[in-house]
């Protein structure tokens, strides 16, 4: 089952790197948003996939009494969904401030922090 | 040793740092008379350790200590004996002499106290180093002199000289220091001991050792850079831009002398080889010739005695090297005499400037009736330093002759070496004593008087004291040098020289010192001209040298980071998934764990199949759109064909989450694009567009064939297991996804709580700064 899910994984993957590879923010960000959902994808495959029953106890029973899906990638995936989401949040904001103040949304124009021709440190005493 | 002595010993050691806490404090109480109750914290320490004399003089070497980490075989050990008990002697007697005289000069100095603060801690640096028996104290130590050192001669940090010549100082002693610890290292390898008074018995293993070459240049890279021996002389002169007690204290017994004690303490182990009696003796004369001249160049008083004791230096590593009984004995005379003198010149040096505004000697002259207790300090000093009976600089002279004397070219290449440098120091050392005060009254710039006594008793003792020890010379010797010079030998070793000339080839070579000396004095003017044609014709020194390095460091490091830190995101972004690429793409082929070729499984249901190729199709939309809405839509396809994926594979929890995620970010994306004026399209040239793609497609195929090769594997079901078995007969809960998150990763939930808190407060903030700094307005 694993052959067609970690080929949709390496499109993912594939697919973030070469949009955060761009000068422009905005497709930074969408990059972004692909490779969260690449890596949740692949914890998810490295945990094994099994189809259809959710890990959840039947009543009545102490244990799972069929094979259920794995439960621990799950759990963690969750987490990283809210994260990745509220890091997506904060990164939009920052290129929409960055674009309100700047005026660009290309990453090489952006050159407050590290000016082009930076003066030389003083080299006296 | 008792005890009780130990614990006494440990005290002293400590001692002059517990004065450099309170000293800041006593300073505002006391003002300058803060000298006077301070003074008495290096005079305890002189008299604790005078109180070793006995047992040192007996031949007995003192060692105690306390366990530091002995699991590493560290230890806070001190070892005293000959050699180590007359620096103690020395660091810590005219070490009283200069808070006294500290105390006078920098009078009403708003940062007096921080002063003292600085020479007391530099005095404890300085007492540790010279008693350390333990390698690693001894690093610890010498490091520590470089550091207050460079505090010290910093001291009037408003000046950019000042500034220059302290980071010079710590740049050249402090890099030394890093030599001096490699060689440390390299003989604890050696020999297998970490402690001075144990590798003393390893002589024979080290010098035999294949490593003893690149030991003795580590070493000798420590101790040249503090010792200030050529071609890293110039720290030292320039180190005058210090406060004149300073400049009496580091250059006359203390910090340039460390380089010199160093070899000393290892004259027993790595001494008398080919390569110790010609690399020593060698470096020792040059700087003594270029110090002796370079010190005849000068006007300023300072300047002047500076390049002498860079002489002074030279000619005591060449005595220490230069492999015979005589010459030991020698360099513990010179080494004792010239503390006294030098540091008695440097005062009176520093009491002429305090008094008359200037230390120029051309413009100086005629102070005797207005000086005269500096004017006699001075000419006691001078004449020991001339090395005139019967001062004890006459002793060390006669000694030195003694040793280097013979008729062996190399015996007479270092006494010709010897006469001109001393006739040199000779001239000068009385240029300086005579100068100033003799002849006609040249007005200065202050009215001259005399000073006040804590100004000429430092100068007055130390010059006494050379008198002293030279008509007593048969106790000094007994009490002081002998000792020292047996340590120094690394045998039991008496010195016998006196006072009284003894017809022979060393005084006759004294005399030619003394007409040497005459003659450069009464033609000084001219000797300097010359001399300053010299320099000016050889044009380059490794003073400007210095500045060349620092200059090209400076260059250097900017160019490296102009590479490095360019400034354009797409280069840190592209360097940053290359070596992701290649982290995921190499260590496989190094090690040839690729995974096996995988078979297309047979039974996948079409709707399965049919989710992840809109997924695909979804993610190439977003790669192509050419609009924000094309963008953001596909944007949401892959988004929401993840969902589905989970929802198939039974995670329901999963599923739901990321719909709820996948629809905000749609909506806050819509609603933050419109207002973006987006650039339509991804302006990548193909030239950019190819290695973008090689990239990516390398970190995509990376990841696959990283999870084919982990899904291949077998896989460990034991949390699983775990999780799955207790989460209703422990945690009471039927769906164990959401009893992992609430209970037993509990802590992790509430982590990533905060993370999404912290995100929406930093959001608001950046939200709300507007340009310019002012907060609110519109959102």
């Amino acid at each position: 089952m694993e052959l067609p899910l970690v080929l949709l994984i390496g499109v993912f993957f594939a697919a973030a790197v070469y949009l955060m590879l761009s000068k422009f923010l905005v497709r930074v960000l969408l990059g972004v948003v692909l490779l969260g959902n690449g890596v949740n994808l692949l914890l998810f495959a490295n945990g094994r996939v099994l189809r259809e029953v959710p890990p959840i106890i039947p009543a009545g029973h102490d244990v799972p009494v069929t094979l259920t899906a794995n439960p621990l990638p799950q759990a963690l995936i969750l987490t990283a969904i809210v994260i990745s989401f509220s890091f997506f949040a904060f990164l939009l904001v920052l290129v929409y401030r960055a674009y309100q103040d700047l005026g660009t949304d290309n990453g090489n124009e952006m050159r407050v922090a590290e000016p082009e021709n930076d003066p030389l440190p003083p080299t006296g005493y | 040793m008792t005890p009780d002595t130990m614990g006494l010993t440990f005290l002293a050691f400590c001692l002059p740092f517990l004065g450099a806490l309170v000293a800041p404090a006593l300073t505002r109480l006391l003002g300058h008379n803060a000298a006077w109750p301070l003074a008495l914290i290096p005079l305890a320490v002189f008299l604790h350790f005078l109180g070793f004399n006995a047992e040192v003089a007996r031949g007995e070497i003192v060692t105690g200590g306390y366990a530091w980490v002995p699991s590493y075989n560290v230890s806070f050990s001190w070892l005293i004996d000959g050699l180590s008990l007359a620096f103690l002697l020395l660091i810590s007697g005219i070490g009283t002499l200069i808070v006294l005289y500290a105390g006078g000069y920098l009078k009403g100095h708003r940062h007096q106290g921080r002063f003292f603060s600085f020479i007391l801690m530099f005095m404890g640096s300085m007492l540790g180093l010279v008693a350390s028996d333990s390698f690693l104290m001894l690093f610890v130590f010498w490091e520590l002199t470089s550091i207050t050192s460079f505090l010290l001669i910093g001291f009037d940090h408003a000046r950019e000289a000042s500034r220059r010549a302290a980071l010079q100082a710590l740049i050249v002693t402090g890099g030394g220091g890093l030599f001096l610890l490699a060689g440390l290292l390299l003989l604890w390898n050696v020999t297998d001991v970490t402690q001075l008074s144990l590798l003393m018995s390893f002589g024979a293993e080290v010098r035999a050792s294949p490593f003893y070459l690149p030991l003795l240049f580590l070493i000798l890279g420590g101790a040249f850079t503090k010792s200030a021996q050529f071609p890293f002389h110039f720290w030292l002169p320039n180190a005058m831009e210090a406060p004149t007690p300073v400049s009496a204290y580091l250059h006359s017994a203390t910090m340039v002398k460390a380089g010199v004690y160093l070899l000393m303490r290892l004259n027993p182990v790595m001494g008398g080889t080919p390569a110790w009696e010609t690399i020593l003796p060698a470096f020792g004369g040059l700087t003594l010739l270029v110090g002796a001249v370079l010190a005849i160049r000068q006007t300023d008083l300072k300047l002047m005695l500076a390049y002498t004791t860079v002489a002074s230096l030279g000619l005591l590593v060449m005595l220490t090297g230069f492999g015979s009984e005589y010459a030991v004995a020698a360099a513990a005379l010179y080494l004792v005499a010239h503390s006294l003198f030098k540091g008695a010149l440097f005062m009176v040096a520093g009491l002429i400037d305090h008094e008359t505004g200037t230390r120029d000697i051309t413009k100086l002259g005629g102070l005797r009736g207005a000086m005269p207790v500096t004017f006699l300090a001075a000419l006691l000093a001078a004449l020991s330093m001339a090395g005139l009976p019967p001062f004890f600089g006459f002793l060390a002279k006669e000694e030195i002759y003694v040793a280097l004397a013979g008729g062996s070219l190399r015996a007479i290449a270092f006494t010709a070496a010897a006469v001109i440098g001393n006739g040199l120091m000779f001239a000068v050392a009385f240029a300086v004593a005579l100068k100033p005060f003799l002849g006609k009254r040249v007005e200065t710039p202050k009215h001259p008087h005399e000073g006040p006594a804590l100004l000429w008793i430092g100068p007055m003792l130390l010059a006494v004291k050379g008198l002293v020890i030279g008509i007593f010379s048969a106790v000094a010797h007994a009490l002081l040098t002998s000792p020292l010079a047996s340590a120094i030998a690394g045998k039991p070793q008496t010195v016998t020289i006196s006072a009284i000339p003894h017809v022979g080839a060393a005084l006759l070579l004294s005399a030619l010192t003394v007409a040497f000396g005459i003659v450069i004095f009464l033609v000084l003017d001219k000797a300097r001209a010359a001399a300053n044609r010299l320099v000016e014709d050889i044009g380059w020194g490794p003073d400007r040298g210095f500045d060349q390095v620092m200059r090209g460091l400076v260059r250097a490091a900017v160019s490296v980071n102009r590479l490095t830190q360019p400034g354009r995101m797409e280069v840190y972004m592209t360097a940053t998934f290359a070596v992701v690429a290649l982290a995921l793409l190499v260590p496989p082929a190094v090690y040839g764990e690729w995974p096996r070729a995988p078979v297309w499984p047979a039974n996948i249901p079409f709707h399965e199949l049919a989710v992840m190729l809109l997924a695909v199709l979804g993610i190439g939309a977003v790669l192509a759109a050419n609009n924000r809405l094309t963008a953001i839509v596909a944007l949401g396809i892959q988004g929401f064909c993840v969902a589905l994926l989970f929802l198939l594979f039974g995670a329901p929890d999963l599923a739901f989450t990321q719909f709820m995620i996948e629809t905000l970010s749609v909506v806050i994306l819509a609603l933050a694009m419109t207002r973006l004026k987006l650039t339509p399209r991804d302006h990548r040239s193909l030239r950019e567009k190819i290695p973008d793609a090689v990239i990516a497609i390398a970190c995509g195929l990376g990841f696959a064939l990283y999870l084919l090769r982990v899904t291949q594997g077998r896989f460990d079901t034991a949390l699983t297991d775990f999780f799955n078995l207790y989460s209703k007969t422990i945690a009471h809960g039927a769906n164990v996804v959401n009893v992992i998150i609430v209970d037993f990763r509990g802590t992790d939930t509430l982590g990533e709580i905060a993370v999404v808190m912290v995100t929406g407060l930093a959001i608001l903030s950046i939200i709300r700064i507007r340009k310019g700094g002012k907060a609110g307005g519109e959102a």
